[in-house]
């Protein structure tokens, strides 16, 4: 209990100025050890953090760097193969490390709650909505389910969920991604507990949506005063959300500051590069001759239409992106590229010619020329070859290279890519995100292609490897002038790589052009949608967007509040 | 400024370190197999050991007649006594370890070889290929295996390439059942369709990309399969359609020493435990080889 005194103390000492609650939770030099193939790694190596009631703290860092074992801590929970080494977990007087499991089960759902960030996968498909979003009360017999049931209907309602009195009677399958997501909030609202865990709440969602969630998420933990840990890979968004900000790296806090002053001035060099994609930019490039020409084309699954009259050019050594929510048709575009999918009309002319319309009827040399690069490298490269036999196959295919030869040029190849010869007999599993995306673009460039689709390439990957992958893009781009069609529905990335993009909206490009006239006002309805969506590095971002979005209504797109838009057109373009 | 790949290495060197080479992993969980995987796995070599210098260690030749004596009892020279010819039970049951293992095995690659092309295939071109492959093997599937392999056999005679052939064909109808649910995964998968993007040939998706992938259960499969072809040969020679005499088999054994059992002898048993001792010891050896592919191999 002395340690506890002696971090009131130290808390209260702080400068950061704020008037804050009592503390509600403690973390102190917190260990958490994983097991991985019978030996110990280091998942937290002592962490200290303190939560006040009514408090958010944003916890951000990349993949790996413990977020979500500190964030599950904070509620007495340890995954399987993690064991707490050393340290202290105490909420509310009551110590998180050692008492009993019956203890912490009384908390969970009334005191504590968590929200996960695929809501798809926490939901039991079987049950009503409803019947889930108050189980907790039910099972802790806190209020007669009658008070239960009416209290989430209030919820539903704060949440902006439509149809709140009946939206609990459907099932998971009936309501949209966004929808289940403020569903789960719901669920971890219903007993009003002291503190809610978010583990990336929006990562899974669009642009667009991922606004509205974020806005109502904000609001009832603002209107409840309930406090919360705010877990993402993303500044911007937490910088929303969160009072205080904790960035995580290896399982070390290298910094803690209240949002605005971390904003403001960052003090350690780990934290400036979260901002890495945003301040990447790329100059613009001469014009060239068109290497691939999509000229009116309509496609189809089946009898759905997914591209309308699609038509734009890429040049020789350009960079275009093609931007869009998901269901946009941008995927779509890029089978259609590579031949997967036969198109209904038009053509595509590739360097001069018609392009054949399927892969079946190309020639090996045009399919050498053309390469795919996938979003998921996990689903993309085979789980059974190692690095050598990835790389080396596309050469053997297009070259003859065999032996010697294509070990050479495979070396080359890891090389260009950044990584060295000591890959070269690693399976997939043994790569990390970030390495496996490399290998793929290396195999991309194995077949010496005069162009690569990039198929969201970058949007499984968090902030820092995102820009290492976005920068080795442009230098291959520099040295070898191959042309990407790069697929994405990231703003920022687009800013960072493009040099003209298309925008697409349900199976029509929108928007086609240089990139900063395209992303320079006057907008069209959806473009100006998803500008105004991308989160910005500013606290009082969200606020702008969620007073606006009602009277940025269909109808008169262009004319609200031209200034301040024009404004954040100018961060971002 | 390599800020890029510094925050990866410390997790993943620390684990590729252990799991470096799929060969070595294995051997290492074999030697962290527990005891009865281990006593299976010895009790197979002592098979094969059989199988393989048949000819060194029995006593007596396969068809050789040593006694006069018909159904000679256990002795000092005939360990396991004599059959209904005078022959060396013992002898003749070393030989059949060649005979019923050497056919079994046989069989069953034929029928994998057959099933496993045909169901991958199938797979990954769907459509009228896969209907009209996936039809005809339920033809065959719903006549019941051991009455058509019967007819089949009086029809064509019993011979050991027919025996191998008709039981092949008729397993292959399992394999393939089990090879086209396995690879309809795989084949909708990326690297499948982005080596396909890539011009690959039928040949390298289905042997590189696909096959791979579906291995493991695929290899366990093949030793349930290979008990129940075991079983399937031993009850065809036990019915006299199976192996032709003069040849050693453990199931024509059984069949042809049955009449002693009335008199309380278990001669005819000792070939019957010889088969359920190899099916039940590669049952063992398939459940742990499920086990310790099932965690790691993703």
């Amino acid at each position: 209990m002395a340690e506890e005194n002696a971090t009131i103390e130290k808390v209260e000492s702080l400068p950061s100025g704020t008037e804050r609650g009592p503390l509600l939770l403690t973390i102190r030099n917190l260990v958490i050890n994983g097991l991985v193939d019978d030996t110990t790694v280091p998942i937290l190596r002592g962490i200290d953090l303190d939560v006040h009631r009514g408090e958010v703290i944003g916890l951000i860092g990349e993949s790996g760097a413990g977020k979500s074992t500190l964030g599950l801590a904070g509620l007495g929970i340890v995954n399987e193969g993690c064991i707490i080494v050393d340290g202290s977990i105490t909420f509310d007087g009551i110590d998180l490390r050692n008492c009993p499991e019956s203890v912490k089960r009384h908390l969970r759902g009334v005191r504590v709650a968590y929200v996960a960030q695929s809501a798809a996968a926490s939901f039991n498909p079987a049950h009503k909505l409803i019947d889930q979003v108050v189980e907790s009360s039910e099972i802790h017999k806190t209020e007669p389910r009658k008070r239960a049931v009416e209290r989430a209907v209030t919820l539903f309602g704060e949440l902006a969920l439509p149809d709140p009195a009946r939206i609990g009677e459907r099932y998971p399958h009936q309501v949209s991604g966004g929808q289940l997501q403020r569903l789960m909030t719901a669920m971890a609202m219903n007993c009003a507990p002291d503190l809610i865990i978010f583990d990336e709440p929006t990562t899974a969602l669009d642009v667009t949506t991922q606004v509205e969630v974020l806005g109502a998420i904000r609001k009832v933990v603002q209107q409840f005063g309930t406090a919360a840990i705010y877990i993402s890979h993303d500044l911007a968004l937490v910088s929303q959300m969160a009072h205080r900000i904790v960035v995580l790296k290896d399982g070390v806090k290298v910094e803690e500051a209240e949002t605005r002053r971390m904003l403001a001035s960052p003090e350690h060099p780990y934290t400036r590069t979260l901002w890495a994609v945003r301040s990447l930019e790329k100059s613009a490039t001469v014009a060239a001759r068109p290497i691939l020409d999509i000229r009116h084309i309509n496609a189809a699954y089946g009898h759905v239409r997914v591209l309308e009259d699609v038509s734009f050019t890429v040049p020789r050594g350009h960079t275009v992106a093609v931007v869009g929510e998901s269901g946009s048709g941008k995927s779509t575009l890029a089978r259609v590229v590579c031949g997967l999918l036969r198109v209904q009309q038009g053509e595509v002319m590739f360097d001069g010619t018609r392009l054949p319309p399927l892969r079946k009827e190309r020639t090996r040399d045009i399919l050498r020329r053309i390469q795919l690069v996938y979003q998921s490298a996990d689903t993309s490269l085979n789980p059974s070859h190692t690095v050598r036999t990835l790389l080396s196959r596309p050469l053997r295919l297009y070259f003859g290279l065999k032996g010697s030869a294509a070990n050479q040029r495979v070396n080359e190849l890891l090389d260009m890519i950044e990584m060295s010869g000591a890959y070269i007999d690693r399976y997939p599993s043994e790569l990390s995100g970030g390495q496996k995306q490399r290998i793929s673009i290396a195999r991309a460039l194995a077949a010496n292609p005069d162009l690569i689709v990039c198929d969201e390439v970058t949007s499984a990957l968090d902030q820092v490897i995102q820009e290492g992958i976005l920068k080795l893009l442009m230098s291959l781009q520099r040295e070898l002038s191959v042309s990407y069609l790069f697929i994405t529905h990231d703003l920022a990335t687009v800013k960072a790589i493009a040099d003209e993009v298309a925008v697409m909206h349900r199976g029509r490009v929108v928007r086609f052009g240089e990139k900063n006239a395209v992303l320079s006002p006057p907008f069209d309805d959806y473009t100006q949608l998803l500008m105004s969506s991308v989160p910005q590095m500013d606290p009082d971002w969200l606020d702008g967007v969620i007073q606006k979005r009602p009277g940025e209504s269909t109808h008169e797109p262009a004319q609200v509040v031209p200034g301040k838009r024009t404004k954040r057109a100018d961060r971002l373009g | 400024m390599d800020i890029v790949n510094t925050p990866n290495t410390t997790d993943i060197s620390s684990s590729a370190k252990l799991t470096s080479g799929r060969r070595n992993r294995f051997s290492y969980a074999l030697r962290k197999a527990p005891l009865n995987v281990k006593l299976c796995f010895a009790i197979v070599a002592v098979y094969l050991f059989a199988a393989f210098f048949a000819d060194l260690i029995a006593p007596f030749g396969e068809s050789e007649l040593v006694s006069r004596e018909p159904f000679a009892s256990w002795n000092g020279i005939n360990l396991f006594g004599t059959d209904q010819l005078g022959r060396d039970v013992l002898s003749r049951l070393i030989y059949g370890a060649r005979n019923s293992i050497g056919i079994a095995i046989i069989t069953t690659s034929i029928a994998f070889l057959m099933g496993g092309t045909l169901g991958i295939i199938a797979a990954f071109f769907r459509g009228w290929v896969d209907q009209v492959v996936s039809r005809l093997i339920d033809i065959l599937m719903a006549i019941p295996g051991l009455i058509f392999a019967l007819m089949l056999l009086s029809v064509f005679g019993t011979s050991i390439q027919n025996l191998i052939l008709i039981i092949a064909i008729l397993d292959s109808t399992r394999v393939f059942r089990l090879a086209r649910a396995l690879a309809m995964d795989v084949a909708v998968s990326d690297y499948v369709e982005s080596a396909q993007v890539r011009g690959e040939n039928l040949l390298w998706i289905i042997t590189q990309e696909i096959l791979p992938n579906i291995l493991p259960i695929l290899v366990a499969e093949f030793g349930l399969r290979f008990c129940f072809v075991l079983l399937t040969t031993s009850s065809l020679s036990f019915l006299g359609l199976g192996v032709p005499p003069p040849m050693a088999d453990w199931g024509s054994m059984v069949r042809e020493n049955a009449s002693l059992i009335t008199y309380g002898d278990i001669t005819p048993l000792i070939p019957a435990v010889a088969i359920a001792l190899i099916t039940v010891a590669v049952n063992f050896i398939v459940d742990w080889y499920l086990q310790i592919r099932g965690g790691s191999n993703g």
